[in-house]
């Protein structure tokens, strides 16, 4: 089927669905594609498009950034993943503290961080994202690395967002590579129409089309439209590490506070490569109160789907990809950097 | 950081591959992955391969990468 008929039974189902009808993507890739391809401006009138709480870097809470810049500041080496340099704490971002003199690399993988351990013993890499870079992290705890960690698991967020209800989600347009470990059968614990797919802009069309048809016939479904990627028991050795490293524990989300059972806690066993038990005694010195202090940024309503980032008084006034006040600025999967970019 | 990319394993050795992204050769680790061999394409993510693909879907994603790169 071609991207114009897909586009052509689009309109079609969103007619005859007759009301307004938000789905919700929750991929920061998928974000980007969106954008690239300006679908959203393809769209039936009463089909919308809302961005969710998909980029690792967004959702990082600001306490944690604060966490690991004061570690940095305190002298102990840190390494992460180079969309996160930059986010601004309330104490600075890890970019500002190198340039103050602190040991803060920029890496790729978590092989890179073992590599950069045999030069410095006391390094920390600050563990983030979800599913899909958690077993990376609990490979490296295996092999000897500290990590201090937030990553996060997808799907209690997922379901935070219908249960909160502060938007009327009628679909999600689910991850793909959050699935490709996870697999599509957990997703069909929630109940509404729910499309797993890829990040091509057909792919995205194709789901919306799902969507949509899911919709007209009062489906609430889990379908799969990256088969060539997403098996329904995902990636069970990754699960695997990550659970046995790791267990579920309550989970720190910029934008929402806490998600029962979203978080990713280092088990006893390994907790010798725990940061937050390594360096508690500096950790506990930090004033966290900086860092619940509110800002004009409007990053967590924008996570959460409530704002899109034109809503925001800071955007393109005072935050701008090279400047940014807040993470969806800074992370090129963030719905203000993305919109900056691709918006017109 | 969802950004993943597809390539072909060139050689293994272990848990480390050599994986060929459409002519940029890196390490990749593929601790993850159970049972794959040289010659098959694999997603990789942050370092690590992540899942096995099929050589068309790969191969497809060169080509559109290319075509929205302008190459």
């Amino acid at each position: 089927m071609s991207e114009q008929e897909v586009l052509k039974d689009i309109h079609t189902l969103a007619k005859k669905i007759g009301r307004n009808v938000n789905l919700m993507e929750v991929c920061g890739t998928h974000t980007q594609a969106v954008a690239r391809a300006g679908l959203k401006s393809l769209l039936p009138k009463n089909v919308h498009l809302t961005t969710g709480p998909g980029c690792p870097v967004c959702v990082t809470a600001q306490e944690d950034i604060d966490a690991i810049v004061s570690l940095a500041l305190a002298g102990i080496p840190v390494a992460t993943y180079g969309d996160m340099m930059r986010v601004p704490g309330s104490f600075g971002s890890l970019d500002q503290a190198r340039e103050k003199g602190a040991q803060v690399f920029d890496i790729y993988s978590t092989e890179e961080a073992l590599e950069i351990q045999k030069e410095y013993p006391d390094l920390v890499f600050f563990g983030l994202g979800f599913e899909t870079t958690a077993p990376m992290s609990a490979f490296a705890i295996q092999k000897g690395l500290v990590i201090y960690p937030t990553h996060k698991l997808f799907l209690p967020a997922m379901k935070a967002l219908l249960e909160i209800g502060e938007l009327k989600i009628d679909g999600y347009i689910c991850p793909g590579h959050v699935s490709a470990i996870i697999g599509s059968k957990p997703y069909e614990e929630m109940r509404v129409p729910q499309v797993i797919t890829g990040f091509q802009p057909d792919d995205i069309l194709v789901a919306i089309y799902m969507l949509l048809k899911q919709l007209a016939e009062d489906r609430a479904d889990v379908e799969n439209e990256y088969v060539r990627l997403v098996k329904e028991g995902g990636n069970p050795e990754a699960l695997n590490q990550i659970f046995e490293v790791f267990e579920e524990s309550d989970g720190n989300w910029r934008g929402f506070g806490t998600i029962p059972g979203s978080g990713l806690k280092i088990k006893e066993k390994y907790k010798a490569f725990d940061a937050r038990l390594k360096y508690k005694d500096i950790l506990d010195r930090v004033d966290f109160s900086k860092s619940r202090k509110p800002t004009a940024c409007k990053c967590g309503e924008i996570i959460r789907g409530l704002k899109s980032p034109t809503d925001c008084p800071v955007f393109k006034k005072g935050c701008t990809p090279d400047k940014p006040i807040g993470p969806c600025m800074v992370s090129v999967e963030g719905a203000c950097n993305v919109e900056y970019r691709y918006g017109k | 950081m969802c950004l993943a990319f597809p390539g072909k394993i060139l050689k293994i050795q272990g848990d480390k591959s050599v994986v060929d992204f459409d002519g940029v050769e890196k390490e990749v680790n593929i601790s993850l992955i159970k049972g794959a061999k040289v010659d098959e394409y694999v997603m990789v993510h942050a370092g690590f391969a992540i899942q096995i693909m099929g050589k068309k879907d790969a191969l497809e994603v060169f080509k559109l990468y290319k075509e929205a790169e302008g190459k």
